[in-house]
């Protein structure tokens, strides 16, 4: 039984955590706010005066904001398309009895914990370099001519990077998953004759159907703030120039801050609406 | 019959397995492999695998030249810094989540998640003014407390799915036999929830190791971990294979190893208790 006591203490205990991440959220967001609906331009004399919606629309008709949208796009779908996928048969694969498992395993997690900016650097240079890259030599094996990837193919080398990356993440919560399956019904279905591919369809993936929708929404919300992977790489050159990135490069190459804050609004927008399907999945969870 | 089967098929999956985990974890090791080439050996075609001079001059140029240790210990203390300072104000608040929840202990969780999904772009500006007011630019305590506060809910989130693990039950006791509240959590609860703490800790101190967006913003010369460390081999100069390896190795082993030993923990906190 809770007394009246405990409860207030309780609050009290509550209140260091919250407090700071209310001021957290709403100092620097209210910042922000403030300055979208201002003209402010730091290198001719600061703030300038009110400006109405004018940032917002700006930023919108500008003729960088439907391609950086576009990057956006490709980038999360196409990187989410990719670790879905290889997440599951990743999963599926380290789920076999195999020797050494505990070994392969680890093989499979590292890159997750490579930090984005080795990670970027290390495809950069080693692998994707048109002259001495891994891939290069690799080419001139096979008589190709090498292939200047992050110029020429810039977003198909962000994506394979970015999913070299997060691929680990989608396998491990992918295997977690499929372990918690109930043994017995795949057992079941295995002696009343279904094949590997029945048993797959019916079985295992509509049981992963939570994790897959899980690992969707949180790889979303990481994916359309990647900015280290862009910012070691291309500099938002050859087509990488995300939603992130263009309002990287209003605040602090352009600095115009109004312009960049409006922006920032939108990104926030848009991350939200993303966060709603999740915190519905998660708050389900919390119910059981 | 059975067994053999089984045999054959085991050796199979595993072939398979170690197969992909090599072609999966190849570019880390390969930048180990060529961490240990000079720089001519490093860029030779084809690419020499093991029959090399292996040295260890790399590792000695790139401390010498970026200051390897100043940016590790930035590191160590931001990322240390922020998972305690974290990990002290989540604990009381967990606690009363988890054992004296309320009417809107469940809303407060969830804004709290939501908080987490700011995007960091949309706060830069406003952050580096408060930064430059308080003089907090490149300072390792600035660091500090915004890696604390952008993995604070995590933190609170790991730790409440922890402490609803621990029955409630033993606590009561507690609690009959006249322990305070204080005593309660210090003796009673944190030994049964040190399990838990340890790994959330361990969790957020890779997070906080690896984070890339406020490190490379709010750091220059003085406060920058490792992660600034590297970026600043991102423009190529000559032959730097090499040394942008040994380079790499040194940024990413020490968070490697920790990695390894919290591949389950990982879910957890990644997935705020989704998938167990």
């Amino acid at each position: 039984m809770a007394t009246r006591h405990s409860r207030s203490a309780a609050r009290a205990m509550m209140a260091p955590a919250v407090l700071l991440l209310l001021g957290w959220m709403l100092v620097p967001l209210g910042m922000t706010l403030w300055f979208s609906f201002r003209q402010v331009l730091p290198l001719r004399g600061g703030d300038l005066g009110p400006a109405g919606f004018d940032n917002y629309v700006r930023f919108v008709s500008s003729s960088r904001f439907w391609p950086a949208v576009e990057t956006t796009l490709v980038i999360v779908l196409g990187v989410l398309a990719i670790t879905i996928v290889l997440g599951i048969l990743l999963a599926l694969l380290l789920d076999q009895l195999i020797w050494g498992q505990g070994v392969v395993r680890i093989l499979v997690i590292s890159p997750f914990f490579v930090m984005p900016t080795v990670s970027a650097l290390v495809w950069k240079n080693m692998f994707m370099d048109p002259v001495n890259g891994l891939l290069a030599h690799l080419w001139r094996i096979f008589g190709g001519d090498p292939v200047v990837w992050l110029t020429d193919y810039a977003m198909l080398s962000i994506v394979l990077i970015v999913a070299w990356q997060w691929l680990p993440f989608a396998t491990l919560i992918l295997l977690t998953a499929i372990q918690s399956l109930d043994s017995e019904q795949v057992e079941a279905a295995e002696m009343d004759g279904a094949p590997p591919l029945q048993r797959f369809w019916f079985i295992i993936l509509p049981h992963l159907a939570r994790a897959i929708t899980v690992v969707v929404l949180i790889q979303t919300i990481f994916l359309l703030a990647i900015f280290a992977e862009i910012f070691v790489t291309t500099q938002g050159a050859f087509g990488t120039q995300t939603l992130t990135y263009l309002i990287f490069q209003r605040i602090t190459d352009a600095q115009n801050i109004g312009l960049g804050s409006a922006g920032g609004i939108y990104a926030i927008i848009l991350a939200n609406i993303v966060a709603i399907f999740l915190m519905r999945i998660v708050g389900k969870n919390l119910d059981r | 019959m059975a067994r053999a089967v089984s045999t054959r098929r085991k050796a199979i999956f595993t072939l398979a397995a170690w197969t992909v985990g090599l072609l999966i974890s190849f570019p880390i090791l390969w930048t180990l492999l060529t961490s240990f080439k000079t720089e001519a050996e490093a860029v030779a075609s084809p690419p020499s695998v093991l029959l090399f001079d292996w040295t260890l001059e790399n590792y000695r140029v790139v401390q010498e030249r970026s200051d390897y240790w100043r940016h590790f210990w930035n590191s160590v203390i931001i990322a240390g810094g922020s998972t305690l300072l974290g990990i002290l104000v989540a604990i009381p608040a967990a606690w009363s989540m988890a054992f004296v929840p309320g009417r809107r202990t469940k809303d407060i969780l969830l804004w709290m998640l939501s908080t987490k999904m700011l995007p960091a772009i949309g706060v830069l500006y406003p952050i580096s003014l408060l930064f430059v007011r308080f003089g907090l630019l490149d300072t390792r305590a600035g660091l500090v407390l915004v890696l604390m506060l952008i993995n604070l809910p995590i933190i609170v989130w790991m730790l409440y799915t922890y402490f609803r693990e621990i029955p409630g039950e033993i606590l009561e006791a507690a609690r009959m036999d006249g322990a305070t509240l204080w005593k309660e959590v210090l003796y009673v609860l944190t030994p049964m929830a040190v399990p838990g703490i340890a790994s959330t800790v361990l969790l957020n101190v890779i997070l906080a190791w690896n984070e890339a967006f406020w490190t490379l913003n709010l750091t220059a010369a003085q406060a920058g971990p490792l992660t600034a460390f590297i970026a600043s081999y991102s423009s190529p100069e000559g032959l730097f294979f090499a040394k942008l390896s040994a380079a790499s190795v040194m940024a990413v082993a020490p968070i490697l190893i920790l990695g390894w030993f919290s591949q389950r923990q990982l879910v957890r906190g990644l997935t705020f208790g989704a998938v167990k």
